[in-house]
């Protein structure tokens, strides 16, 4: 049986949801799942990651450290855990901390790393990841018996395979000097959910015309549920929103089932930070914007009018 | 203060991509290379640390001979001098490629700072900086955005999602991986563009660093280009029957949409 550890990240209390696909995307008849988490609410967590497969959650932690204060001791106890369990991969969400994470790992131990995934076999151990802007896709082929890679959220969708789960508390003798230590977290005046992860995104770009009129995103947004608020390259040089708010090239990759361009002409950068998006409609005045030739929907109309009219068709 | 900044030579964002059989893309004619636009964050920082605490900046990049050329560009926008790591493959494993880094630059000197950028736009392997921290055994940040160095210690700010910014701290000497939002890169201007042409780069053969085979890598099997979408199917109508109709293709026919009162 081969065994594949997953991060697990957690939100307001509960599993991200794009962490179910990728239990989903780690799991095969020949694999056992084990979840990894750094706090000690494996019980709270069991429910949910036992409904798509998960055996085994283990709850990481250090006696008299605080594990979460240094993305070294993080580390440090994945490299235990992996060698305490035998696993035979850790793939993670490709999210920054995920990333950040699994990068540190496959360095400390000398194993070959994969990031942003868009498929993984691992009874084959190829993956295919983007390269060039989204303009090609590449496969590899992970040389080593250890798979470490993250995978783009949202492109494998999660699949319910009801399992026993039982939580195991794994602790290690960790060295408490890490060469990275958090010493704050800060709030940016960004949106508050996370881009990389919601299932929708809806992005404003220069015709926006100020930071408060994305405001009618953020209304869209909250009419569709899992959806974040994004915006493009010309809009954040314009001062309309924050950088942690950017799709494209120079800021975040997204790969939502459902992507709405406001006002987006459709540049190639910006196209490669969304163009794994299951469903893309894109609202331009210009009927002639070149996102129109790359895309699977098309309202030519003024977003101000469009917009609005979404948010209202959805309440309806 | 010792500052390195490794930079990499790679196609331009908006430049075609054409294969050459399964393994290689076409790189000798009509494609227009650049700085690794992450790595000009990196430089643009290195530059404003010098020019406060006194010191030197460095350019260190592994590629083709081509890759003098992104050397160049950061002696122009001010870097002292560079060292130019040459080999005639067009994609190297991370775990190679940090060896080199690590190799050239304890040749030369003794860094109080690396910087790197946070990726390539080519190969998009996001990790060279973390397996070359590993190698010298010094702290990194990847993702940077806001840098300060105060008495031995470099504090760097990173965006971890939600609107949420993470404040991290290392001892020097450590690597940062600069990424959009750190700072505004200066664009050369002609006489530095000449000056630089006179600077130091010096060469070394990837092959005379001694690097060691990694028992694990990565092969490239395969490379294709991806097909773009199609054309937009056009939606038509009043505002209001444009929005209704979509709604409801989202959620009965393309099943992307929830129904969420």
């Amino acid at each position: 049986m081969t065994k594949i550890g997953v991060l697990i990240e957690i939100e307001d209390g509960k599993v991200k949801p794009s962490c179910f696909g990728m239990i989903t995307a780690a799991k095969d008849e020949n694999s056992d799942v084990y979840a990894l988490v750094f706090d000690n609410n494996g019980e709270s967590y069991r429910d949910s990651l036992a409904k798509y497969g998960v055996r085994k959650i283990i709850e990481l932690s250090a006696d008299g450290v605080d594990i979460n204060t240094s993305p070294d001791t993080q580390t440090s106890m994945i490299a235990a855990a992996v060698e305490s369990f035998q696993m035979d991969g850790i793939l993670g969400v490709n999210t920054v901390v995920s990333c950040d994470i699994l990068a540190r790992l496959a360095a400390l131990l000398k194993q070959p790393l994969v990031l942003d995934c868009v498929e993984i076999n691992i009874p084959e151990k190829t993956v295919k990841k983007s390269q060039f802007s989204g303009k090609t896709l590449a496969t590899f082929k992970i040389g080593s018996d250890m798979l470490i890679c993250t995978l783009r959220p949202n492109i494998v969708d999660a699949e319910e395979t009801p399992v026993e789960c039982e939580v195991l508390p794994f602790q290690a003798e960790i060295e408490d000097k890490p060469l990275t230590r958090v010493i704050e977290v800060k709030k940016d005046a960004g949106s508050t959910k996370d881009l990389a992860d919601a299932t929708i995104v809806i992005t404003g770009g220069r015709p926006m015309g100020s930071a408060e009129n994305f405001e009618i995103l953020q209304q869209c947004a909250d009419a569709m549920g899992n959806a974040a608020v994004g915006a493009s390259r010309a809009s954040v040089d314009a001062g309309y929103a924050p950088h942690s708010m950017q799709i494209g090239q120079t800021g975040k990759i997204v790969s939502p089932k459902l992507y709405i361009g406001c006002g987006i002409s459709g540049s190639v950068q910006h196209y490669a930070g969304m163009k794994t998006s299951k469903v893309i409609l894109a609202i331009n005045t210009d009927k002639d914007a070149p996102i129109f030739e790359k895309c699977d929907y098309g309202i030519i109309g003024d977003l101000f009018e469009v917009v609005p009219a979404l948010t209202k068709a959805l309440k309806k | 203060m010792q500052v390195y900044v490794c930079v990499k030579h790679v196609p331009d964002t908006a430049a075609r991509i054409s294969l050459i059989g399964e393994k290689s893309f076409e790189d000798k004619v009509a494609i227009k290379f650049v700085v690794n636009p992450f790595d000009e964050y990196a430089v643009e920082e290195a530059l404003k640390i010098v020019a406060n605490e006194g010191g030197e900046v460095v350019i260190v990049s592994v590629g083709k001979e081509a890759a003098v050329a992104s050397i160049r560009s950061a002696l122009a926008m001010g870097a002292h001098r560079g060292i130019h790591i040459k080999t005639d493959q067009q994609f190297l494993d991370s775990a190679i490629v940090s060896q080199a880094l690590k190799l050239a630059i304890e040749q030369d000197g003794q860094p109080d700072l690396i910087f790197t950028g946070k990726q390539s736009v080519d190969s998009e392997g996001l990790q060279t900086q973390y397996r070359l921290a590993v190698a010298m055994k010094m702290p990194v940040v990847s993702g940077v955005v806001n840098l300060n160095i105060e008495a031995g210690k470099a504090i760097a700010e990173r965006d971890v999602g939600g609107g949420a910014r993470e404040v991290l701290e290392m001892q020097m000497p450590c690597i940062i991986g600069a990424t959009k939002g750190l700072n505004d890169p200066r664009f050369p201007k002609l006489p530095d563009i000449m000056k630089a042409k006179k600077k130091e780069v010096k060469q070394i053969d990837l092959s005379s660093l001694g690097i060691d085979q990694p028992a694990a890598t990565v092969e490239l099997l395969k490379l294709e280009t991806v097909a773009p979408r199609s054309k937009a199917k056009m939606l038509n109508g009043s505002v209001q029957e444009i929005a209704e109709n979509f709604i409801r293709i989202m959620k009965e026919e393309e099943k992307v949409l929830e129904d969420n009162k």
